[in-house]
């Protein structure tokens, strides 16, 4: 089966072209193509397909609240091609057997691929690493490795997890929380925490290990990510570090470039979140360094939670918020609106960089003739409003619901097979 | 006045000022051989307490019971969460009922916010965690009326465990609605980050703070916050932040010492003070009951006097 897109425009940029998807590949590209199923893409842009560093997909474990069949379906509406699969599921992606699980299940959905990230330390204890190099060489074929959900706290274990993944170029993922600084953290520390009677979460428990992991990185040579960076610190604190020409790489999720902790008030625990919402002055400085190139990606940490862990009292709620399928209109309200990015620069931010973190090398490819079909298109100018009942994911936990955002995906196509048409499941 | 009372900052001026106008007409009540008004006769009130208070409940218990309301005490001790019931679920349960106001008392942080989208009664918030305790700051402003006559252009100083206190950070927002000036005095690891966004001055210096006040609250410190390491021993809080016998030997005349109870003697307030002549503690606890009639009675209507004639 071949489709033509008609009449679309390459990463929003120059004249409208048609693009022939066919045999998995991008098979042509020019005016007037025509044959096989013709999908209308008049007005519309086209991106490679977004890929994720960090979606919690819940399975094995907990598929009350998530599946990958739902959550990769999510991830396709969204306009993901790829999703890295977090580690603390249950059991805990800590051994080739379940990373394998994790891909085989993606492959038996069949929306998107998906990605298994591998824990970095046994049943994500923090104590004893677990088999990372069996982890990279498996069917799984690991590259990013991750405790996230806890912080890998230990100097000495994040460096020798830093140095091992050497080896087979992998990249260490920390979610940066200092845990004696957080205990019993329930929201970001500052005027509004004070106000609330909630537990405070310093920025300066997440710059602190930041600095730490950098200095690791640039005295082993080992490759880190920082997830869901959510500070101005911590901002400054990456630019440092990549000035100094370590491997350092970082990821912001589209809920710290639009909410703030004045979400807290009336203590609606979907709000809650972990890292928690800032201020707007780190908000702020978020979209700077997403715009000037500091923070190299945009990931979802999509975290779904079943209905009973979010109608609760705040201090007893999971953290999390779902992001899937929101991602790419946050990002388009919050950085493409006020001129921070260009489309050009989305598809650098939302495939073609996490792709290169992830050493994926069927995606974040160039939107160009023998390339990989994996593609999404795009209508910058539809408008919508987030709906929860209306998501495929299982749970219900979006920040957004109720606001309208700019840009729906219109279509996803993986290795040239829709898995979404006319903004619905192909 | 709103539906709810879960925050001092629910109440404006007016609203502050006609509780405790009320609180102080309902006082009479108690000088009076028979103790009961028909006011909230058929009216069901609950006390939903998650969390032991024996005090509070027993304040709430009465005052709703001088009203003639049906009171049914819920005791959920322990978390929502470690029982299996959600506090949805307990609501849902109360609703069904037919509770018309519910008075909680919870340890987490804004469970009464929670539960007063829950049901379809007023909600009164008893003390939630560390955020607030609104009927406690309204006996406070209340008790310090009592004593000096007004609030408005009063020097309060609040001394302890601010970082924990839902008594201070009620009094705070009550406090300035009424026009006094609060300052708050406690080591700074016992004070929240973001404090100085708060409508109150900041001291770690207890005895330079002392001679303006007109009013000193003293809070309760547990004594499981050395653990954490926020200061070294009791004795050291004490010697710094304690209110002993010579520190209250150079407050002015008038100046009343108060706590919200329960006392730890000997380390945040010497058993002196607590029982000399300034000490308003047992003022405290009786004025609780009036001013918690004045709200549930604010609250469940209300638009009849509030003493009509008395059975």
């Amino acid at each position: 089966m071949s489709y033509v897109l008609k009449s679309v425009q390459l990463y929003g940029e120059g004249e409208p072209v048609d693009v022939r998807l066919s045999d998995g590949v991008i098979a042509e590209i020019g005016p007037g193509l025509s044959g096989g199923e013709e999908v209308d893409g008049s007005g519309c842009l086209l991106l490679p397909g977004l890929v994720d560093l960090h979606t919690h997909l819940r399975e094995p474990g907990r598929e009350d609240a998530e599946t990958v069949e739902t959550g990769t379906l999510a991830a396709a509406l969204g306009g993901f091609t790829a999703v890295h699969a977090m580690a603390n599921t249950n059991p805990v992606a800590d051994t080739a057997g379940v990373v394998e699980q994790v891909k085989r299940l993606g492959q038996e959905a069949g929306h998107c691929d998906v990605v298994p990230v591998g824990a970095v330390t046994v049943g994500l204890e923090g104590k004893d690493m677990a088999e990372l190099g069996t982890m990279a060489d498996s069917a799984a074929r690991v590259r990013v490795f991750s405790d996230d959900g806890k912080c890998v706290s230990d100097a000495s274990l994040m460096r020798r997890a830093l140095e091992y993944v050497k080896a087979f170029d992998g990249v260490i993922a920390q979610h940066a929380q200092e845990p004696r600084l957080t205990d019993g953290a329930q929201m970001n520390e500052g005027v509004n925490s004070s106000m609330l009677g909630l537990t405070g979460w310093p920025a300066v428990a997440e710059e602190a290990i930041i600095a730490r992991d950098c200095l690791l990185a640039g005295h082993v040579g080992g490759r880190l990510h920082v997830c869901h960076v959510s500070t101005a610190g911590s901002v400054e604190l990456i630019r440092w570090a990549k000035g100094k020409g370590w491997d350092v790489t970082a990821e912001v999720t589209p809920h710290h470039l639009l909410l703030t902790d004045d979400c807290a008030h009336g203590y609606d625990p979907t709000y809650k979140v972990n890292p928690p919402l800032r201020t707007q002055a780190d908000v702020d400085a978020l979209r700077d360094g997403l715009s000037d190139g500091t923070i190299d990606c945009v990931a979802t940490d999509h975290a779904p939670h079943a209905l009973e862990d979010k109608e609760t009292e705040w201090g007893a709620a999971l953290p999390g918020m779902t992001g899937l399928e929101t991602a790419l209109s946050v990002v388009a309200a919050t950085m493409v609106e006020p001129g921070l990015l260009t489309w050009r620069q989305v598809a650098e931010r939302m495939s073609e960089a996490p792709a290169r973190i992830g050493r994926l090398e069927d995606h974040g490819r160039p939107l160009a003739v023998g390339e990989p079909a994996n593609v999404v298109l795009v209508d910058p100018a539809a408008r919508w409003t987030v709906d929860p009942a209306q998501s495929a994911s299982r749970s219900r936990n979006t920040p957004f619901a109720g606001r309208e955002l700019p840009g729906r995906v219109r279509a996803t196509f993986l290795r040239g097979t829709p898995t979404v048409l006319d903004g619905k499941p192909a | 006045m709103k539906r709810h009372l879960l925050s001092a900052a629910d109440l404006s001026l007016d609203d502050a000022t006609l509780v405790l106008d009320t609180a102080a007409e309902l006082a009479s009540l108690t000088d009076r051989a028979v103790k009961k008004l028909p006011t909230l006769r058929g009216r069901t009130v609950v006390n939903l307490f998650f969390e032991d208070s024996t005090r509070t409940k027993t304040s709430f218990e009465l005052a709703a019971k001088r009203l003639s309301a049906d009171v049914i005490n819920f005791a959920a001790k322990g978390s929502s969460v470690s029982k299996g019931e959600t506090l949805k679920d307990t609501a849902l349960t109360l609703e069904a009922m037919g509770s018309d106001a519910v008075v909680i008392r919870h340890s987490w942080s804004g469970a009464p916010v929670n539960l007063a989208r829950i049901v379809r009664g007023s909600v009164v918030n008893a003390g939630d965690g560390t955020h607030e305790h609104p009927t406690q700051a309204l006996l406070d402003a209340y008790t310090m009326r009592q004593r000096l006559g007004r609030v408005e252009g009063l020097k309060v100083t609040i001394v302890g465990d601010i970082l924990h206190s839902r008594v201070a950070r009620s009094n705070v927002l009550l406090l300035r609605t009424l026009g006094a000036d609060v300052t708050l005095v406690a080591p700074p690891t016992l004070l929240p980050t973001g404090v100085d966004s708060w409508p109150a001055e900041i001291s770690y210096d207890l005895d330079a703070v002392l001679p303006k006040s007109d009013v000193v609250m003293m809070l309760r410190v547990q004594r499981e916050r050395m653990g954490a390491a926020y200061f070294p021993s009791a004795r050291e809080y004490s010697r710094r932040y304690g209110l002993d016998a010579d520190r209250a030997a150079v407050l002015q005349d008038h100046t009343i010492v108060m706590h919200p109870g329960p006392m730890v003697r000997g380390m945040e307030i010497a058993s002196e003070v607590a029982d000399g002549l300034r000490s308003t503690i047992v003022d405290q606890v009786a004025n609780g009951v009036s001013v918690r009639m004045a709200v549930l009675y604010l609250l469940l209507g209300g638009s009849e006097p509030a003493i009509g004639s008395a059975e």
